[in-house]
């Protein structure tokens, strides 16, 4: 039984949430390798098809990352990208998968250590709740087809 | 436009349980504009679906294609070269659309992703509300520009009613009296005599009380 | 004249008329709605029976009617819009009168979503207004709705409800004007506690001679308790309760309050009496029904005149 070795997307914004995790590189704040950034002009972007998509294609958790409230570079982006969130984690939980797996944050340019914290205790999280079913299905059947 | 709403997600899988391959079908108009049915929702309800069944262990193909309407033929049509490849379609137009395609190919199992609610217009993004009901013999000319049959909670002609409060209906406070709105009107307009011609009782064999209903056009059928 | 009505009669000579209610029981039981009934046997003119009140089934007011009838005493038909479509109004009217009963109340009636079948349609195929208007057609026209002959015309005495405490109130005046184009006789207000704003729509109704075209009756009901008071204020549309009631109400220990509500009550009538164009009340003592002959002796309006 091979280790759980998550795969993360964390969807960041240009202005904020990418600037961070870059400082947490420069800062060498340590966060685990399970974390992958995407960088995106704005977390008002992430729409909710990237989201599902993602984990369509066998990530185990996806994280969207905007500015602190009230200071998005382009007003409004980080509230819609929550509301999105919150759409996102209600549908998942009707088809049977832990919405829990889909989590906006937020934090500022600066705050090099709130993203490797943040991004550690979601890694956390998603250790404890496992692979993406998903993922699981699919090799529990390739396990069938070949024995 | 016409509203709809996605139906909730254990209806649909229930639908889709028996099939593998699905064409799933979104509309380029109403459903579009009140985000329950067109390309976004289309690849949003695919990608919920393929994850659910995959889960299952019982994974399902879906084909997406979005017409620009499904209440037109020729539209439905655009789908004969792709329905051999599908075990079933399922809708995500109004129930106009999805009577067309099911129409359309016989042999196909058809079934919808919506609940087609109300003809409404947009009040601000997000939020749609009920305007019309299709009467079939329009009153607005005589209430100001407001529909009751539509927007009152009794479909008064001569309201309101006593339970009218605040210019809320007595049914929701979220619902905003009707006959208030048109009196509001009739006083912006300097026409508040208006009121008191009361309105006759409605013939309803203009509306859905004669039948189901159809128009022919002469000149252009 | 234009019916048999003795309610109309009481009006027609000049007497303040009195009319109150009885709502029927939701099961086949008529042995309550005799019950009921004779309570107020000798107290009032007339006796209204609610249709479907709330939007709960009950006994229909058809059937409470013609016990009541049977009893030898006046019921009042009311006759919502919210449950039938014309033809069935017309057929109970019809079938009503054929029994005697001729008097009845055109009324909307409250939504379903208050009652015990909020899935039920909502038909209002017409309004409270057109509903007069077919009413008095079939009275002074022997016509139907719909424009075909009608054979043995029903000699009905319309009567509507106005609600002078809704919202808007500058509307309700002229709501007024539209009930008796349509041909209302007479009216039954909402319970009246705010008496100021009373007096203010009487002065618009006086204002546009509509006192000489209608029969306004007052609509009272006592109250049994501060949470009665503090429930009609708080839940009840359309209801106007002001403080000072409240105040009164919860001045006095529990177990007279009861008694208090009924002094409020017969108060009101008195200032009522002095109001031009009142010309009769409506008890409605809803689950309190033998206290209605107590009320009528206090407020100096028994005995009931013969006519």
């Amino acid at each position: 039984m091979d280790k759980f070795e998550p795969v993360i997307v964390a969807f960041c914004c240009h202005y904020c949430a990418y600037t961070a995790a870059d400082m947490a590189g420069t800062q060498r704040v340590q966060y685990p390798p399970s974390v992958k950034v995407i960088r995106v002009p704005c977390a008002g972007k992430v729409d909710a098809i990237h989201i599902m998509k993602a984990l369509e294609k066998g990530a185990d958790g996806v994280m969207v990352g905007g500015c602190l409230e009230g200071d998005c570079h382009f007003r409004e982006g980080n509230t819609r990208a929550a509301k999105r969130v919150d759409y996102v984690r209600k549908l998942l939980d009707d088809i049977g998968f832990e919405g829990e797996r889909v989590e906006m944050f937020t934090a500022s340019a600066g705050m090099g250590e709130r993203f490797g914290q943040i991004a550690t205790e979601f890694t956390e999280k998603i250790l404890l709740l496992g692979p993406n079913p998903v993922k699981t299905a699919t090799s529990e059947a390739a396990q069938r087809a070949a024995s | 436009m016409i509203t709809a709403e996605r139906k909730p997600m254990e209806e649909l899988i229930a639908y889709l349980r028996p099939f593998r391959r699905i064409l799933l079908l979104g509309c380029n108009e109403c459903v579009t504009v009140c985000a329950a049915g067109g390309r976004k929702e289309v690849g949003l309800l695919s990608s919920a679906l393929q994850m659910r069944f995959a889960k299952e262990g019982k994974p399902i193909e879906i084909e997406e294609i979005t017409l620009e309407r499904q209440c037109d033929p020729e539209y439905v049509e655009e789908l004969v070269s792709r329905i051999d490849q599908a075990d079933a379609v399922m809708s995500m137009a109004c129930g106009c659309g999805i009577q067309e395609v099911a129409r359309r190919f016989q042999d196909k199992p058809v079934f919808p992703a919506v609940n087609t609610t109300f003809m409404g217009a947009s009040e601000r993004q997000g939020v749609w509300a009920e305007r019309c009901q299709g009467c079939g013999n329009c009153v607005l000319g005589v209430t100001a520009g407001v529909c009751p049959i539509a927007r009152c909670s009794k479909q008064l002609l001569n309201g309101p009613c006593g339970g009218s409060t605040k210019g809320k209906c007595e049914v929701d406070p979220d619902i905003d009296c009707a006959w208030q709105l048109i009196w509001d009107r009739l006083k912006a307009l300097g026409m508040t005599e208006q009121y008191e011609e009361n309105i006759p009782a409605k013939d309803w064999r203009t509306g859905r009380g004669g039948g189901p209903r159809k128009i022919v056009r002469e000149d252009l059928a | 004249m234009k019916t048999e009505s003795i309610l109309e009669k009481i009006l027609a000579a000049g007497h303040l008329a009195v009319t109150s209610e009885c709502g029927p029981p939701r099961g086949a039981l008529p042995d309550k709605v005799r019950e009921k009934a004779e309570m107020l046997r000798g107290s009032v003119d007339g006796i209204n029976v609610t249709d479907n009140q709330t939007a709960m089934v009950r006994m229909s007011s058809l059937a409470a009617c013609i016990i009541i009838r049977q009893m030898g005493l006046n019921p009042i038909l009311q006759m919502v819009s919210r449950d039938r479509n014309r033809l069935a109004m017309q057929s109970d009217i019809i079938g009503a009168y054929s029994f005697g009963i001729d008097t009845m109340l055109c009324l909307s009636g409250d939504h379903p979503r208050f009652g015990d079948h909020p899935m039920a349609a909502n038909v209002h195929d017409i309004d409270s207004v057109q509903m007069l208007d077919m009413v008095r057609t079939m009275r002074d026209e022997g016509k139907f709705q719909g424009g075909d002959k009608l054979d043995g015309p029903p000699k009905m005495f319309i009567g509507a409800a106005a609600n002078p405490f809704a919202d808007p109130f500058e509307l309700r005046v002229a709501r007024l004007a539209k009930k008796v184009n349509a041909g209302v006789d007479f009216i039954q207000t909402q319970c009246i506690y705010n008496l100021d704003k009373f007096e203010l729509w009487m002065q618009g109704v006086r204002d546009r001679g509509l006192d000489e075209k209608v029969a306004i009756m007052a609509g009272i009901t006592p109250m049994k308790s501060v949470g009665m008071a503090r429930y009609m204020k708080n839940k009840v549309p359309g209801m106007d309760v002001p403080d000072e009631l409240i105040k009164r109400m919860a001045g006095v220990p529990k177990e007279k309050q009861a008694e208090e509500g009924i002094k409020i009550c017969v108060e009101s009538i008195q200032r009522l009496k002095e109001v031009k164009g009142v010309r009769g009340f409506h008890i409605m003592a809803i689950e309190w029904e033998q206290k209605v002959p107590e009320i009528m002796e206090r407020a100096g309006l028994l005995p009931r005149p013969q006519v």
